[in-house]
Order: structure tokens, then C-alpha cells, then sequence
């Protein structure tokens, strides 16, 4: 019955174009208040979504919820067809094999060069050294690093670190880019060209969610944003801006 | 698992020893240390039960027929006494070869005064056991067969063998298992120690889509490969160690040599080895596999 169900939740899935599916979520943690309240929230494939809102509103929990790094309370969240709920442990690592994730602080591998950090995602996924020989100076082209693939990461700047941890979150083809506040550590500049990149990505086809502080990129790339407040969504608009707190 | 894959994940077992130099090293010295002791331990108990046992099978009991008694009961009376489990052997001393022997022990030339055999009545069986401490019940029994005289035994040297013995069993069984638990315990603190360092590392792995085999692997190698240092270092040690020792020993002590009887290094060996590698590898895959389990619910 499991399967069925999951079948047909795929179906709908793909019939809808939806991708990402959470209805009536709550999330409370053991102690204190919930983290998420009763949260819609349908993002179809293809779009690039601005998941805004003040540190405490819920948008780290949101990720996390997404990832399968939590579970939820009550409702239910499905995506890519798989029931988040339900999924059974050692399922968790082919469902995450669909989402790339990009983080504030980069999250390199110290020790290893630019190449070997994206190469890295490749063997995870245990691709062939013929298929990763091809795909990797392929995708550190794409994010402009082919140039230096040899360097460690502390040789880099922020934004090429950045670049690099894009380059690893999308070696992969992942149909969903989750960003984590992706220009949170960068200056202006860094921080447009990142946004280009992911938008970019986007036009390829792959589903994008950016949760950031940036009001001045989100208003200016006119996308859709979900705004967060006290783990409510309390706007969802289509090429929307950053809605001020008070 | 790809071949590709399996090469990774060996390889990153072994970048993970050059890795975290330090924790390596402590965890290879804390699993030599009490490899090493248990080695050396494991060496004088060998020994200690090989010279028991020899002594064991040395105290033997001499038993004595009635005088004049016929050839064919002495025969049956020999088959009786091998027919129990606890004797290992027995030889029959003809009164002749008693003679013999006790001329060629004590009296040298001195004997060629003697015209007849003085120890006509003395035609023995010499009765070895292959379990000193069942002595006295065999001794029961061959008293109590008639044509049986007398019966020669050192009860001492028996009860003193059996109690040595099961105090070596003893004591041995508990510092080996104080030696285990000591080095799981320590080896499973240097590798929590080794995976919080990386915690990091397993966090991204978990969010990428690593499976837990594959997350789990290189730590596992990575402790096998200590365990398996830190076997051979002790092994290494070990082996020249009791060679010097025991050349010491027959070069200074040659008279100790003739009453006991040491084990050579290749049948310490034969047996050490395999049991210090199982240990060691056996401790290092425990270690990680139980520490590496805990830190991988993301």
C-alpha cells in the first residue's frame, strides 16, 4: 500500500508540475514554541522562489524539514514524490541525492583542493572516475573556476569559495538548489554574481529556493517570496519584495 | 560497491591516519602498549604451562608386583592400567633394566662387585598421567588390583602442579580481559575523538546523499588499519625481545635449560600472531564502527 501511495503521490507530482508539496506543517521542538505553525507552502518545478523573514521565523527549520534533517510534527510534506513523513532511514540518502544544498559558510573541505571538493559529491553518489573526469572541469567552468581547480580553499575568496560549493551542489544534477543565505558572508559584488549564477541554474530547469537576508537583491530580481514571521507564512507573492518587519 | 569506490574509500581510510597525525598516533600506541603486554604476558604463561605440563608428565607413579609373580598376571595387570582415560602411558621396567639403569645413575664401575641382580623383585611399570591431579583416584585403583605390591608416587609434586596450574588459568584469564577492556575502552575514546574532528565532513557527506556504508567505510579502515599497526609494532618487539631473552638464559643459565623446558619463538608465534592481529584489527573495527555509528543520524 506504501508504494501505491507513493506512486501515486508521484504521479500528482508530476501531473502538477509540483515539486515541492508542504500542507497544515508544524514543527515544534521539545522545548519552547513551535518552530512552524500550520505552513502552506506548493513550489512547482522550474521556479525560483525567496524564502525571506528575521532569524527566528523559521526559515532554517524550513531547510531542514526539506533535507529530511528534521521531521515534521504534524501535515504533511512531499517532495519530489517522496512522503518526508514516512520515508524509511535508508531511503533518506537517495531522496537528498535529488537537492543540492549551498551554505552561508561555504562548508569546503579544508584539506582538499577545489577539484577534489567537487569531485568529492561525485564519488558519494559513486560515479565512475570516466564520469567524474568529465563532469567536474565541466561544472567548475560553468561557476568560472576552471582555472583553479588545483587551489585549496583558504587560497580562495569568499565568493570563489562560494562558487566552488555551488560547483559541488550541482555536480550532481540535482533537480531542487537549496541556498542557505548563499551571499550572507560576501560583499555586494560577490553576492550579485552568485545570484546570477543561481538564477542562471534556474533557467537550465532546476528548482530553486534562496533563503536570505538580502533585501536588496530580492527586490531588485523580482521572483516570487515567501515571507516568514514567528513560523507563519505571512505573504506569498509572486515576483514580490522584501516586506519590512514593522 | 564499485571498484572505483572501494579504492576511495581505502584511500581515505589511509589519508585519515596522515590525517589526524596525533590521534593516529595515540591510537596505535594505546593498542601497542596493551598488545605488547598482552604478547608478553601470552609468553610466560606459554611457557609456564609448557614446563608445568612437561613436569606433569614426569610425575609419574612406579607401580610393584607381589614377588614371584607369573608373567601373564603382570601382563593383565598392565592392561588394566591403560585402559584408564587418565593414564597417558606406561612402560614396563623389567627387573634387568631396573638394575641397569640404577647401575648406569648411581654406581658407575662400583657395580662390577654386584654378581646378581639385588633388585630381583623390582619389575615395575612406570605410569605416566596426562592429568596430574586425577593421581590419587588412579593410585586407589591399582591398589586395589591383586598382584599389585606397592606403588611409588609423589603426592606432593602432584597437588603442588594442579594448584599452579589453575592459578596460572586464572590469573591469566583476568589480566587478559582487564587488557581488553582497558584498550576498547581508550581506542573508542580516540575515535570519537577522530570523528568530532570531522564531524564536519560527515555532516556534508549526510546532506549530499552519502549512504551510511559509505560514510562509515573509510573511518572503518581507518581503525582496522591502526588496529593492525598497532598489532604488528608489539609482534615486532616481541619477537626480538624473547629471542635475546632466551639466549641470556642459555648462556647464563644453562642448568635451568636442562630442568625446564622453554618454548621456541616460532611456537610462541604460531599461535601469538594470529591472535595479537585478530585483537588488534578485531578492537580497531569494534571501536570505529560503534564510535562512527553514533554520529550518523543527521
Amino acid at each position: 500500500m506504501d508504494t501505491a501511495v507513493k506512486k501515486k503521490g508521484r504521479k500528482d507530482a508530476e501531473d502538477t508540475q509540483e515539486i515541492i508539496s508542504l500542507t497544515n506543517v508544524s514543527k515544534a521542538y521539545s522545548t519552547g514554541a513551535p518552530a512552524l505553525k500550520d505552513v502552506n507552502l506548493h513550489i512547482n518545478k522550474g521556479e525560483f522562489v525567496f524564502i525571506v523573514g528575521d532569524s527566528g521565523s523559521g526559515k532554517s527549520t524550513l531547510i531542514k524539514l526539506l533535507l529530511r534533517e528534521l521531521v515534521i510534527t504534524s501535515g504533511d510534506i512531499n517532495v519530489m514524490g517522496y512522503d518526508l513523513a514516512r520515508i524509511k532511514h535508508r531511503r533518506i540518502p537517495k531522496f537528498r541525492r535529488n537537492i543540492g544544498i549551498v551554505f552561508q559558510d561555504f562548508r569546503l573541505l579544508k584539506d582538499r583542493n577545489v577539484y577534489e571538493n567537487v569531485a568529492f559529491a561525485q564519488r558519494i553518489i559513486q560515479k565512475s572516475g570516466k564520469e567524474i573526469r568529465k563532469n567536474v572541469p565541466s561544472i567548475l567552468g560553468i561557476v568560472g573556476l576552471a582555472g583553479k581547480y588545483k587551489a585549496k580553499p583558504k587560497q580562495l575568496s569568499g565568493g570563489e569559495q562560494q562558487r566552488v560549493a555551488l560547483a559541488r551542489a550541482l555536480v550532481n544534477k540535482p533537480a531542487i538548489l537549496l541556498a542557505d543565505e548563499p551571499t550572507g558572508n560576501l560583499d555586494p559584488k560577490n553576492s550579485w554574481e552568485i545570484m546570477k549564477l543561481l538564477e542562471q541554474i534556474n533557467e537550465s530547469g532546476t528548482t530553486v529556493l534562496v533563503v536570505t537576508h538580502n533585501r536588496e537583491i530580492v527586490n531588485a530580481m523580482q521572483k516570487r517570496v515567501v515571507t516568514l514571521k514567528r513560523g507563519v507564512i505571512v505573504s506569498d507573492e509572486e515576483k514580490g519584495g522584501y516586506i519590512d518587519e514593522d | 560497491m564499485r571498484i572505483n569506490t572501494l579504492f576511495y574509500t581505502i584511500r581515505q581510510g589511509l589519508r585519515n591516519i596522515f590525517r589526524n597525525k596525533s590521534f593516529t598516533l595515540a591510537s596505535i600506541a594505546t593498542i601497542s602498549s596493551c598488545l605488547f603486554l598482552f604478547g608478553l604476558f601470552f609468553s610466560i604463561v606459554t611457557n609456564f604451562q609448557n614446563i608445568v605440563k612437561n613436569a606433569e608428565q614426569k610425575v609419574g607413579i612406579t607401580v610393584f608386583f607381589d614377588e614371584g609373580l607369573e608373567d601373564k598376571r603382570i601382563e593383565e595387570i598392565g592392561q588394566l592400567i591403560s585402559k584408564r582415560p587418565e593414564v597417558s602411558e606406561i612402560h614396563f621396567v623389567s627387573a634387568e633394566e631396573a638394575w641397569d639403569s640404577f647401575k648406569e645413575d648411581y654406581l658407575h664401575e662400583y657395580a662390577d662387585g654386584f654378581t646378581e641382580n639385588p633388585l630381583e623383585n623390582s619389575a615395575n611399570y612406570r605410569v605416566n598421567l596426562s592429568d596430574v591431579s586425577m593421581q590419587s583416584a588412579l593410585v586407589t585403583y591399582i591398589e586395589s588390583i591383586p598382584g599389585v605390591r606397592k606403588i611409588n608416587r609423589s603426592e606432593l609434586t602432584a597437588t603442588t602442579l594442579t594448584g599452579i596450574n589453575a592459578l596460572i588459568a586464572y590469573v591469566s584469564v583476568g589480566i587478559i580481559a582487564i587488557l581488553l577492556a582497558v584498550s576498547i575502552f581508550l581506542i573508542s575514546n580516540t575515535v570519537t575523538i577522530g570523528i568530532s574532528v570531522r564531524k564536519e565532513e560527515i555532516n556534508i557527506m549526510k546532506y549530499i546523499g552519502a549512504t551510511d556504508f559509505f560514510v562509515r567505510s573509510p573511518f572503518v579502515i581507518e581503525g582496522m588499519l591502526i588496529g593492525l599497526i598497532g598489532a604488528v609494532i608489539p609482534l615486532g618487539i616481541i619477537y626480538v625481545l624473547y629471542n635475546i631473552v632466551m639466549e641470556y638464559i642459555i648462556d647464563r643459565f644453562p642448568m635451568l635449560t636442562n630442568l625446564l623446558s622453554f618454548l621456541t619463538v616460532h611456537e610462541i608465534f604460531n599461535v601469538l600472531t594470529p591472535v595479537s592481529l585478530g585483537i588488534g584489527v578485531g578492537i580497531g573495527f569494534l571501536g570505529s564502527i560503534v564510535t562512527v555509528r553514533k554520529h550518523l543520524r543527521v
